[in-house]
């Protein structure tokens, strides 16, 4: 599968301006035979940047979905606070300005001093001197935009079939106060610090139009979209991601991952949103083989159960019936494939001492009917939910890229003209 | 007889002030009149001035009084905040009067029998950096001063009503007095606290001690009335000692330095007041009383905020019209929370679920974050 990018067409200039070092990174890596790419769209296909750069903000597809997974992550769910049409557009307007800045590196508006010394700087500051570290900025739009600002914002018969709520799942603990939300901004970057300014900055932006519902940062991305030659582990210890969809994969990007219609999506993705909190301590008073049965696949390698390496092909009957693997993989699910972007998370301890710890799991799918609700439904007798509990729950509509310096997030939906 | 009084706060306080004040004596009469000094001649229907014009930086004002009353002669700024002043100057003394001023404008005002407004006079220093403003700025801090005195002086019965219940032992109607007493102080907190010293010793909370620090003030009887039930000797000396802390502010409350900026950042620092203490119901622990302060701090900001409005509303149309929107939502919020429009008793807050604290903080950032901008918008153009 990474045989096709010896037949990539050459990066555009755009990309080799946009990106500095660029020219090397494609250089090496195409030497190492596994060559990183960001952003599909055929021709416009560009070199992953180095770490540190900068990740092309405007493109086809937005950025953070099959461009290279960053190491942090902050990711917020946001409530609308007003139903004036107008100023909501006006606020993705400013958000998609304030965002194509943040990911180039620069600070917001004017920056964060040499303005006037009697106004708040318009940038919060603590990105300054720091790099763009690959920052992307993907945002969402929840079923409840829609709901419940549909009529207000004229957007009430706009929202695409494939955008439902998920349903309750055997097992679910769902805290309200880490759910839903009507937009959401998935911030990744290798700093923190710059995916924090991002989040921040955003809703500053944001206030009396959007207020943060709930948030979450990551750390230790669980799965790649680049087929490193090491694949991340979670919190359990488990290599995960090892047949994730990679970004050069521009066919099964367009077969599971890219949305058709509504026209206004065409481009864009599903996510769902998962906080999936982990039972660290009695999963760690597991022995090794029970941990090995529960995933399917050896704690070192990663092989599959009766293969001996990684990436070799998994025979599903060998594991127990009741393995995560066999539950979760396509094959089992008549091919439902999703593309996973997820993180750990820490969140400190819970007051009886126990870690607060665990996977935030972000999936992009082409519909959330067809990809995440049959997996999750078939994981229903999951060995691994014994040391598992989804305690948060979201879904998105993730619109499509923003097309050039006048495009804006959600352009499609607010000024479509198909209905 | 009373010294020159000075302004803690007023930046133009200087060693040349601070020697007049240790130079006066009793029947001072100071060398009038160096070679450049502005010579003011004060009668009962005048006040005369050798100069309208003279360089910025250390003034000397050579005072006669030819009238029959003890007169006052004050340098103000165009609103009314007391540059330098002089009080006692009996019929046919002389007297001087020092001040360091930076250019801009001013006014030199003599008040026979030292009541009113007296006689002025438009004078103007020049030359060095320039202070220009809008004149309604001038007067928007003139009507702030005002308001804030007159929040102060509101306090004051309040707060007796309350600390006597205290001395009577009367738990159920210090309780009752307790967060009236405080809507004054909490709306315009912001100019207490630019004395430093009045709200650590009336306002502080526990977790706020400094080592070594006594806790004295409305949340220590607080403490007692809600936490402890009971009033002993202690509360009462505490009593007492707010009475005489709160009538120190009352006193103070004319001097604070206000320019167009201070009032307009302490609107938002009213907010964050809000953000931080009220709405997590921090400030009012044991009372549950948070939203009789938020709803004051609100009151607060949106009165500073209507006097600035004419100016900034010229220079950032875009910004008042945001925050009237904002103060009306935020309003409307904390309307829901008590049923008789015009009463402060509000919803405790401990009765406040989880759900609608995010809601009012939701709405405390929706305001305060254009409310930053407000000083901006009073000073651009």
């Amino acid at each position: 599968m990474t045989d096709e990018t010896a037949t990539s067409p050459a990066p555009s200039r755009r990309s080799l301006l946009a990106v500095g070092g660029a020219g090397l990174a494609l250089g090496a890596a195409a030497a190492g035979g596994a060559v990183a790419l960001t952003r599909d769209g055929g021709d416009d296909m560009q070199p992953a940047a180095e770490s540190g750069g900068a990740v092309p903000f405007h493109g086809a597809h937005q950025a953070g979905i099959a461009t290279p997974v960053q190491d942090r992550l902050h990711f917020a769910a946001f409530d609308v606070k007003t139903d004036d049409r107008e100023a909501f557009v006006q606020l993705l307007k400013d958000w998609t300005k304030a965002a194509a800045l943040m990911t180039e590196g620069r600070a917001v508006g004017e920056g964060a001093y040499g303005g006037l010394a009697e106004a708040p700087p318009d940038d919060t500051g603590e990105a300054l001197g720091l790099k763009p570290s690959r920052l992307t900025l993907t945002i969402g739009f929840g079923p409840s935009l829609f709901d419940t600002y549909g009529k207000a914002f004229g957007i009430a018969d706009a929202r695409p079939e494939a955008l439902v709520e998920l349903p309750k799942f055997p097992g679910d603990n769902l805290d309200k106060a880490r759910s839903g939300g009507d937009l959401c901004v998935q911030a990744c970057a290798d700093d923190p610090q710059v995916a924090v300014h991002a989040i921040r900055n955003l809703a500053r932006i944001g206030f009396g139009k959007v207020a943060i519902r709930w948030s979450q940062l990551g750390f230790g991305k669980t799965s790649s979209t680049t087929p490193d030659a090491q694949t991340p582990r979670n919190l359990m210890g488990f290599k995960d991601g090892t047949r994730n969809i990679a970004g050069t994969e521009t066919d099964r990007l367009a077969q599971h991952v890219w949305a058709d219609g509504p026209s206004w999506m065409a481009g864009g993705s599903y996510l769902v949103a998962r906080r999936i909190r982990m039972n660290i301590e009695t999963w760690d008073r597991t022995s090794l083989q029970e941990q090995e049965d529960v995933f399917g696949r050896d704690k070192g390698e990663g092989a599959p159960v009766g293969k001996a390496k990684e990436r070799d092909e998994p025979f599903l009957k060998a594991m127990k019936p009741t393995a995560h693997v066999r539950l979760a993989h396509p094959d089992a699910n008549h091919g439902a494939t999703i593309l996973r972007r997820g993180y750990s998370f820490t969140d400190g301890t819970d007051g009886l001492g126990r870690l607060d710890a665990g996977l935030f799991f972000l999936a992009y799918m082409k519909d959330v009917r067809k990809g995440f609700i049959p997996v999750q439904r078939n994981l229903a007798t999951d060995a691994l939910n014994e040391y598992i509990q989804h305690v948060g729950s979201a879904v998105f509509a993730v619109p499509p890229g923003v097309r050039d310096g006048k495009d804006w997030w959600g352009r499609g939906l607010f000024e479509r003209k198909d209905g | 007889m009373r010294a020159v009084r000075l302004s803690v706060a007023t930046a133009v306080a200087t060693v040349a002030a601070l020697t007049a004040v240790t130079g006066c004596t009793e029947k001072s009469d100071a060398k009038t009149g160096g070679s450049g000094a502005i010579k003011v001649t004060a009668t009962d229907d005048s006040c005369e001035v050798s100069k309208t014009e003279f360089p910025a930086g250390h003034v000397e004002l050579a005072v006669e009084n030819k009238g029959s009353r003890v007169t006052e002669v004050e340098i103000l700024f165009p609103d009314d905040r007391i540059v330098s002043e002089r009080e006692n100057i009996g019929p046919g003394t002389q007297h001087t009067l020092t001040a360091e001023v930076k250019s801009g404008d001013y006014r030199i005002a003599c008040i026979p029998g030292m009541k009113g407004k007296g006689h002025r006079q438009d004078v103007k220093a020049t030359g060095g950096k320039a202070v220009k403003r809008d004149p309604r700025l001038d007067e928007a801090v003139a009507a702030y001063r005002q308001y804030a005195q007159a929040q102060a002086d509101e306090t004051l019965s309040k707060v007796t009503t309350f600390t006597d219940a205290v001395r009577e032992g009367d738990l159920a109607a210090a309780k009752k007095a307790y967060a009236p007493s405080r809507i004054g102080w909490e709306r315009t907190e912001p100019v207490a606290e630019s004395f430093g010293d009045i709200d650590p010793k009336v306002d502080v909370r526990a977790d706020g001690l400094e080592e070594g620090q006594k806790w004295t003030g409305w949340h220590r009887l607080e403490k007692a009335l809600w936490d402890d039930k009971k009033l002993g000797k202690a509360e009462k000396t505490l009593a007492d000692q707010l009475d005489t802390d709160l009538k120190d502010w009352q006193q103070r409350v004319g001097k604070a330095e206000i320019t167009p900026t201070s009032m307009a950042n302490g609107a938002k620092e009213l907010l964050d007041e809000v953000a931080t203490g009220k709405v997590t119901g921090e400030e009012e622990r044991y009372s549950h009383t948070d939203l009789v302060d938020f709803k004051a701090n609100v009151e607060g900001a949106e009165k500073a905020y209507e006097l600035l409005k004419p100016v900034a509303s010229e220079n950032d149309a875009a910004l008042t019209k945001e925050l009237d929107k904002q103060f009306a939502a935020l309003d409307a919020l904390l309307d829901k929370y008590r049923e008789d429009k015009t009463s402060y008793d509000f919803t405790s807050y401990d009765k406040v679920g989880k759900a609608d604290r995010k809601e009012l903080s939701d709405g405390v950032n929706a305001l305060a974050e254009p409310l930053s901008k407000l000083a901006a918008a009073v000073v651009s153009k």
